[in-house]
């Protein structure tokens, strides 16, 4: 297990600020080093208002440290991107209890069934009776997709019919699950624009379907976002939350050239942790998410 | 949130005179925001710092008119300049090979395979004979979901199942598709990463294979920063003939277009705006550079408005309110038609200066509003509706119950309904058209 998520770090390339040392120098700090750092934090989609926010915060470490330098700016830097990833509560996931239920939800195509399926196979792995269910009745072949992860992870998968009710196959799903003695149901849903009115309609239905189904569910609602999305992503997470309350989200597809760096507004602005980074398509490429891990690799040189 | 450009200029600008040319400190100070709102739209941030450069040297010394403000008159420019990057709308290039191939790339999840089945519906629609290739052996069920895609919308799709190499797959398919008699070809190809260099190579090996006359780059409009490096590596590894931005239903501003546009130098040639099969529109620059400055996209609006309302049964609701025989039914009709225009919010998003009401506004409570209205209508009988002066206590305590709402909401819809008949008896007199109805129907909040 260890080693996996090793090798799915590994595959990050988020790298931002692995040339920072050159663009920043080491001569004094000028007007043009808090520029220069400003333009390395947009470039990396943390969005204008934080970027803003992070350069003022080291400015005030700097001053307050009395810094001349551009090269000592760096650890404080660190610091300040750091302090953003607040400690999270513990994931729900984790604290026993006879049936905990997950919601994945998110924009079309930003990887909820391909994080279900890397998801249900970590979870087994740590002994877990996992079970999931296919939510999304709406997307062409949305069922059969999961049913594949399904089978790679060796989890059985309840599905309904196609142009089904999602809530009415969410609903017999928990029932099932439980008959079954299983511990931990995943609900994959369909892939949705927040500003969908209706659809959105449809997801607080299914959120309170589980809401009624089991004490306290659903125990986590993570969002997946994808790393080369920018701005919106923040737009999506309000709505996300507004709507079923999302506690965490799993950023995937930070084996591209995406940074990811909007789910620093996500922490800032709606306090939503990240859970889990996604790191290629295979099963394997999971991983929780480690903030300290995650800004390494900010700094780190770029991968070849 | 996000700002519109014409609200951030506005304090720029106070307190500058009205009139003369605009200065280089004008213009610096504008620049500024305009550079802020750029980015905040994801327009890449090197691509902004060009662009800016553009717009300062055109808007330099430039006379300020009579009409407007300065601040305006920096607008202008920049809606000016951002239509010139766009470019113009790109089409396919259809019947200069036969059968025409088209082939479709791009990032995971950035809707191939939906804009595929999309673009060969449109295809047939205009006249021609469209075949779809599927392409992609690794994702789990995209074969079945091409399959069911193509079922749906009576489009032959080749596949070779999940064992087959991708360029051998669309090589076999377009002699199938030839042989067939079809005119276009589309390949629906796997997504991958840009720095991949073995899936780059596949597409290389599949498009040495087919030799399509367009290969499109699908790319999802709420793309960041990397839109410049994912187009740039697609552009140098296959040739791009065009782009499609996808999810532009969202809300996503769309600066991604402006970025990949600039680097590639190819045309967007379609916008995919939904999850349905008739989700394609053209590309217009003018308004999709509205919609980067967040100046709302009127003409979307207006166009989306003047298909979808049905334009007789508007005009029969017309005389009807202009005879005085308006009734609840006619109300209910109307409201539908408005209904059909799609959600209130994504209606309301695309007027301008909307986009700031919108935080003010709870469109969740005039949503809600609208579906109790219609509720209390549909428990009424049809003679009801057509004589609500038959509505006594008893009847209205029936409505409220079979609506689920209360008879007091029932009777501040009779009191709205006999309000709007009033007005309507006097927009009569003076001579007004029936616009006045539509925001009637919106309980004259907006
Ligand atoms: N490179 C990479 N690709 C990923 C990752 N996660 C998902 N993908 C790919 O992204 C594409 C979309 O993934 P899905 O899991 O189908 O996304 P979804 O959110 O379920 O999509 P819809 O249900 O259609 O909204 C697939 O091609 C996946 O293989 C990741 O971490 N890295
Ligand atoms: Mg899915």
């Amino acid at each position: 297990m260890f080693k996996s998520i090793r090798k799915s770090l590994s595959r990050t390339r988020q790298s931002v600020f692995g040339q920072i040392q050159n663009a920043l120098g080491n001569g004094d700090i000028t007007e043009e080093t808090y520029e220069d750092l400003e333009a390395l934090l947009i470039q990396a989609d943390m969005g204008v208002d934080t970027s803003l926010f992070i350069v003022e915060q080291v400015r005030d470490r700097a001053v307050e440290k009395h810094l001349y330098r551009a090269d000592q700016l760096i650890p404080e830097l660190r610091g300040v991107l750091r302090a953003i990833l607040i400690e999270p509560p513990p994931l729900q996931i984790d604290t026993p209890r006879l049936l905990t239920i997950v919601m994945v939800v998110g924009v079309n195509g930003s990887g909820k069934t391909t994080s279900i399926g890397k998801l249900a196979k970590y979870y087994k792995g740590l002994g877990r009776r996992v079970q999931l269910v296919a939510g999304d009745t709406f997307r062409a072949a949305a069922i059969d997709q999961l049913k594949v992860w399904g089978d790679r992870a060796g989890v059985p998968v309840i599905s309904g019919q196609p142009g089904g009710d999602p809530a009415a196959v969410i609903y017999d799903s928990i029932r099932a699950t439980r008959a079954r003695g299983y511990d931990l149901l995943f609900v994959d849903t369909a892939g949705r624009l927040h500003t969908k009115f209706n659809l959105m309609k449809e997801l607080e239905k299914v959120y309170s379907v589980c809401q009624k189904s089991v004490h306290q569910a659903p125990h986590e609602v993570l969002l997946v976002l994808d790393a080369p999305t920018g701005q919106n992503a923040l737009l999506q997470a309000i709505k996300f939350k507004e709507s079923v309350h999302i506690t965490g989200v799993v950023l995937t597809k930070l084996d591209g050239t995406g940074k990811g760096g909007m789910v620093f507004a996500i922490y800032r602005e709606l306090g939503v942790p990240v859970r889990f980074i996604g790191t290629g398509e295979g099963i394997d490429d999971i991983a929780p998410f480690d903030a300290d891990a995650f800004i390494d690799g900010l700094f780190d040189e770029p991968p070849a | 949130m996000f700002e519109s450009l014409g609200n951030r200029l506005q304090g720029v600008f106070d307190g500058l005179q009205r009139r003369g040319k605009l200065t280089e400190a004008d213009v610096d100070a504008a620049m500024r925001e305009v550079r802020l709102a750029l980015l905040e739209a994801d327009v890449n941030f090197k691509v902004v710092k060009q662009f800016v450069k553009r717009v300062r040297e055109r808007a330099v010394g430039v006379e300020v008119m009579q009409t407007i403000t300065p601040g305006q008159q920096v607008v202008k420019i920049v809606h000016e300049e951002l239509i010139n990057t766009l470019g113009e709308p790109g089409r396919l290039e259809l019947g200069l090979q036969n059968p025409t191939i088209i082939m479709l790339v791009g990032l995971q999840g950035s809707g191939k395979t939906t804009t595929a089945a999309k673009l060969a519906l449109h295809l047939r629609k205009k006249g021609s004979r469209p075949y779809l290739v599927a392409a992609d052996v690794y994702r789990p069920a995209a074969i079945d979901q091409l399959q069911a895609l193509g079922r749906q919308l009576d489009i032959p799709v080749y596949d070779e199942g999940v064992n087959g190499r991708p360029p051998t797959i669309c090589a076999n398919g377009v002699a199938k598709a030839r042989e067939s008699g079809a005119t276009v070809v589309l390949l629906d190809t796997a997504g991958r990463l840009n720095i991949d260099d073995m899936m780059m190579d596949e597409i290389k090996a599949i498009k040495a294979a087919t030799d399509p006359i367009e290969v499109i780059l699908v790319a999802d409009a709420m793309t960041g920063q990397e839109a410049v490096r994912v187009a740039t590596d697609f552009n140098n590894a296959v040739g791009l003939t065009g782009l499609i931005m996808t999810k532009v239903d969202g809300d996503a501003r769309g600066g991604a277009a402006i970025s990949m546009r600039e680097v590639t130098g190819v045309p967007i040639k379609y916008l995919g705006t939904g999850e349905k099969l008739d989700g394609l529109e053209l590309f217009h620059p003018d308004r999709m550079a509205s919609r980067i400055l967040g100046m709302g996209d009127v003409l979307t609006l207006i166009e989306q408005a003047s298909e979808q309302l049905d334009e007789e049964e508007t005009q029969r609701a017309g005389e009807r309110l202009m005879s005085g025989k308006f009734d609840l039914e006619d109300f209910l009709q109307q409201m539908q038609q408005i209904k059909k225009l799609g959600p209130l919010g994504k209606v309301l998003g695309m007027l301008p200066g909307m986009g700031q009401m919108m935080n003010d506004v709870d469109l969740s409570g005039a949503e809600g509003e609208l579906k109790r209205v219609e509720a209390i209508i549909y428990s009424m009988t049809p003679k009801e509706r057509r004589n609500p002066r038959l509505l006594k206590a008893s009847r209205k305590r029936r409505i409220a119950a079979g609506s689920g709402t209360s008879v007091q909401e029932v009777n501040q819809l009779l009191r709205q309904f006999r309000e709007m008949q009033t007005m309507m008896k006097q927009l009569k007199s003076s001579g007004a058209g029936r616009r006045g109805a539509l925001s009637n129907l919106l309980g004259g909040k907006f």
